[in-house]
């Protein structure tokens, strides 16, 4: 007789991994790219079609020389290490050419200055993104633009100290009268004086202080930005400028008083019909012919000014969308609650609006980054087709047609690429729905 | 009283025109520096190189005239204008001379408010072809597909040409003059027109160069110059000559190199007026005696300033043809210095 030993499981058995075609990447490939007739063939076209641009791209991009004086020397290396057919990128224009692209004309001994500037914009608006950070970082991000301006263009340091003076006056206006004038009227003759003084007091005082105390760093003229100095500068002092005055442009459309919204609407509506060009044209041409010969109205100066009302249009219309999503209650409550309309403004609406519309006033300033590259159509060096020009014109980098295109295009994707992602990570931060 | 009359219509007209002001000889001495409207990137002709510092034909005109008028060579301000900037900052006074290959046309010179004051580049629209399509001159052109820049000049030339010889062709819109050598040589059109020196500097560039050729038929006159804000006759009158004086240079073989000692040691009248040994021309143009010899000695004479950025010995290598002075069959030349 046999005996029959009963099995008696005694430990569990290994999970087992799932057959090869049930698993890894074979059924994401099947799930994804080949559930069906359709999306097998649309798959198998599109990779045909990768694979042939990756064939075309990739030599091209092995082939690269970054070590030649002129577009001929790349040709001839390029000949010479990968046979006669073979077709390289010429990085060697990248190497050669670099700094103008970064800084434009701006005198080579005095690149430090654009640096150090640069640097100081990170800690300035650092405490702006990250509300982690001390908040008295806040007072140098308020003086950063004079540091800035000195920094970058050089010149006595008096001036921007009495630029700062006239916002002090304003400020000091502003808090004598705020309790018996209201906000608007006080904010008004705050700037009126602040106007008088920049205009009256400005010049003779500042070259007074100079004369006795001449502290300065050398001037350097506007003419000498270029690249992506001059697309920073333009870009970064347009979004400052245009957020505040978006804001104040989109509280004005909806405003009940009639002579304010009229202008609003009439502002916003008359900068969103005329294409950005025609504003640089008018800032770089019409102005010459308004303004009388010989006054020195700095031309990145009056470009600034038109992109960052160009750009406030856009963004009023931006936050004018997050006011119209705001639900009813949330005015009614802050009214019921005692504030008035500014401080309803501050304290209620406005954190939430804003919340709402930090997809669209992100993507308006990234576009307005972008922007930047058409003041090449007025002469001045932006680092796309500007300077491009420039290194195209010298007879050893002439024909070059790729190269500068993909460089400047890198650095455009790596900053809007971080614009972008701040934008999401912020808007995964202050959500507070359960959505 | 006629007098009064005269200058109150010229200052009339210099408003209408939008003209910051006659004097313009007078406000460069006040500031010190010239503004001198250049090219933003035109190789051999205006472009800054890798220092940031301009270079090129049309800047050495502007360095001889601040030589001429403000004594140093340096002192220029160099205005980058587009194609569609240049004329206004010069009517607007931005600029106080536009040097920037812009071709003298009737509408520009009468219409538009300008004195054109002389001719530093007689050009003229070319074509270029690649050697096995078999083509010698541009009637054998017909049928051809043609890369042309858009809104200039030379694509009315091409249809005018094509007109009068009864042929056809095919226009291959391009922007701007590297896209013209990309669809070229990528084989998107058979023939590139520009001007023949946009010509012969692209050829110069191509990785095949000797595989193409420019064709003889110049098809269209461009010559190319210096201009000022009409009804500024004192400015214009120093631009014109100063650019006379590097002409008549190399005619008396002045150069940058001998300019020293032909000024002690000549004794050719001619040369001594225009050195400024001998008579006072500089007076009449408002300037010093020896505004000449400086302009000359900033960058050489026209033909020193030719060899030096576009001709044979730089990769450009365009033959002077129409720009050899009139004693060598070409068409520069300089009226009398007395």
């Amino acid at each position: 007789m046999t005996e029959f030993t009963p099995f008696v499981r005694t430990d569990m058995l290994e999970q087992r991994e799932p057959p090869a075609g049930q698993r890894g990447i074979i059924l994401w490939a099947r799930e994804n790219l080949f559930s069906g007739p359709m999306n097998t063939a649309l798959s198998l076209i599109g990779l045909v079609v990768i694979l042939w641009l990756a064939s075309h791209m990739v030599p091209w991009l092995l082939h690269g020389v970054w070590n030649a004086n002129s577009l001929t020397e790349c040709r001839e290396i390029i000949t010479a290490t990968w046979g006669p057919d073979a077709t390289g990128a010429c990085w060697a224009m990248v190497r050669e050419r670099w700094h103008q692209y970064v800084f434009g004309f701006y005198p080579m001994d005095l690149y430090w200055r654009p640096t150090l500037a640069f640097v100081l914009m990170l800690v300035a608006i650092a405490p702006i993104l990250y509300q982690s950070l001390p908040r008295q970082m806040m007072w140098f991000t308020a003086l950063y633009p004079f540091v800035c301006y000195w920094l970058l263009w050089g010149g006595t340091i008096w001036a921007p100290v009495v630029v700062l003076m006239g916002f002090g006056l304003f400020a000091l206006v502003f808090r004598l009268l705020v309790s018996g004038l209201g906000v608007p009227v006080s904010a008004g003759l705050g700037l009126v004086a602040a106007a008088a003084w920049w205009l009256l007091v400005q010049t003779p005082l500042s070259a007074a202080i100079h004369s006795v105390l001449p502290v300065g760093l050398r001037s350097v003229d506007s003419d000498q930005f270029g690249g992506f100095l001059l697309s920073i500068v333009i870009g970064v002092t347009a979004i400052a400028a245009s957020l505040p005055m978006g804001i104040l442009l989109a509280l004005g459309r909806k405003s009940d008083m009639m002579l304010v919204r009229t202008l609003s609407v009439g502002f916003i509506e008359f900068i969103r019909g005329v294409p950005l060009i025609t504003l640089l044209f008018t800032a770089s041409l019409l102005l010459q012919y308004f303004l009388p010969p010989e006054t020195n109205f700095d031309i990145i100066l009056r470009v600034i000014i038109l992109v960052t009302l160009f750009a406030a249009a856009y963004i009023a219309e931006v936050i004018r969308g997050g006011l119209a999503a705001l639900p009813r209650g949330q005015y009614e409550a802050a009214d019921a609650l005692g504030l008035d309309y500014w401080q309803a403004q501050r304290l209620i609406i406005m954190p939430q609006a804003l919340k709402i519309s930090i997809p669209g006033i992100v993507s308006s300033f990234i576009g307005l980054f972008k922007d930047t590259t058409l003041v090449a159509f007025v002469g001045l060096q932006d680092p796309l087709k500007g300077i491009t020009a420039v290194v195209r014109a010298d007879i050893n980098w002439k024909g070059i047609y790729w190269e500068p295109y993909i460089f400047a295009g890198v650095i455009f994707f790596l900053i809007c690429f971080g614009m972008s992602r701040y934008s999401m990570w912020l808007e995964r931060k202050l959500k507070t729905d359960h959505r | 009283m006629k007098k009064s009359v005269f200058l109150g219509t010229l200052s009339a007209a210099a408003l209408f025109a939008g003209i910051a002001g006659a004097g313009t000889l007078e406000d460069v001495k006040a500031r010190g520096v010239l503004n001198c409207g250049v090219n933003v990137g035109l190789t051999g002709f205006g472009a800054p190189d890798a220092n940031g510092n301009y270079q090129g034909f049309d800047v050495s005109l502007c360095k001889a005239l601040a030589a001429a008028v403000l004594g140093d060579a340096t002192k220029v301000k160099y205005a980058p204008t587009t194609g569609e900037t240049r004329f206004t900052a010069l009517a607007s006074g931005e600029v106080d001379v536009l040097i920037r290959n812009s071709t003298w046309t009737f509408s520009r010179d009468v219409d538009l408010k300008f004195d054109f004051v002389a001719v530093n580049y007689y050009d003229g629209q070319g074509f270029m072809v690649k050697k096995d399509l078999g083509v010698s001159s541009a009637k054998e052109l017909d049928g051809a597909t043609v890369c042309i820049q858009t809104g200039t000049t030379t694509e009315l030339n091409l249809a005018d040409f094509f007109k009068a010889n009864n042929m056809s062709y095919t226009p291959v819109n391009v922007g701007d003059d590297t896209e013209a050598q990309r669809q070229y040589l990528a084989g998107a059109c058979d023939a590139y027109t520009t001007d023949a020196s946009g010509l012969a500097a692209s050829r110069a560039t191509m990785p095949d160069a000797d595989n193409h050729i420019i064709l003889p038929e110049i098809i269209s006159k461009e010559p190319l110059g210096p201009l000022v804000r009409h009804g500024d006759n004192v400015w214009g009158d120093v631009v014109r000559w100063t650019y006379f004086a590097l002409v008549a240079a190399e005619e008396y073989g002045v150069t940058s190199a001998n300019i020293e000692e032909m000024a002690s040691t000549t004794t050719n009248p001619e040369i001594k007026r225009l050195l400024g040994t001998e008579g006072d021309l500089g007076a009449m143009l408002g300037l010093d005696k020896e505004w000449g010899k400086r302009a000359i000695a900033a960058s050489g004479n026209y033909g020193e300033i030719f060899e030096a950025n576009i001709g044979s010995a730089t990769p450009i290598k365009l033959a002077r043809g129409l720009n050899a002075l009139w004693t060598q069959g070409g068409l520069q030349y300089a009226p009398p210095f007395r």
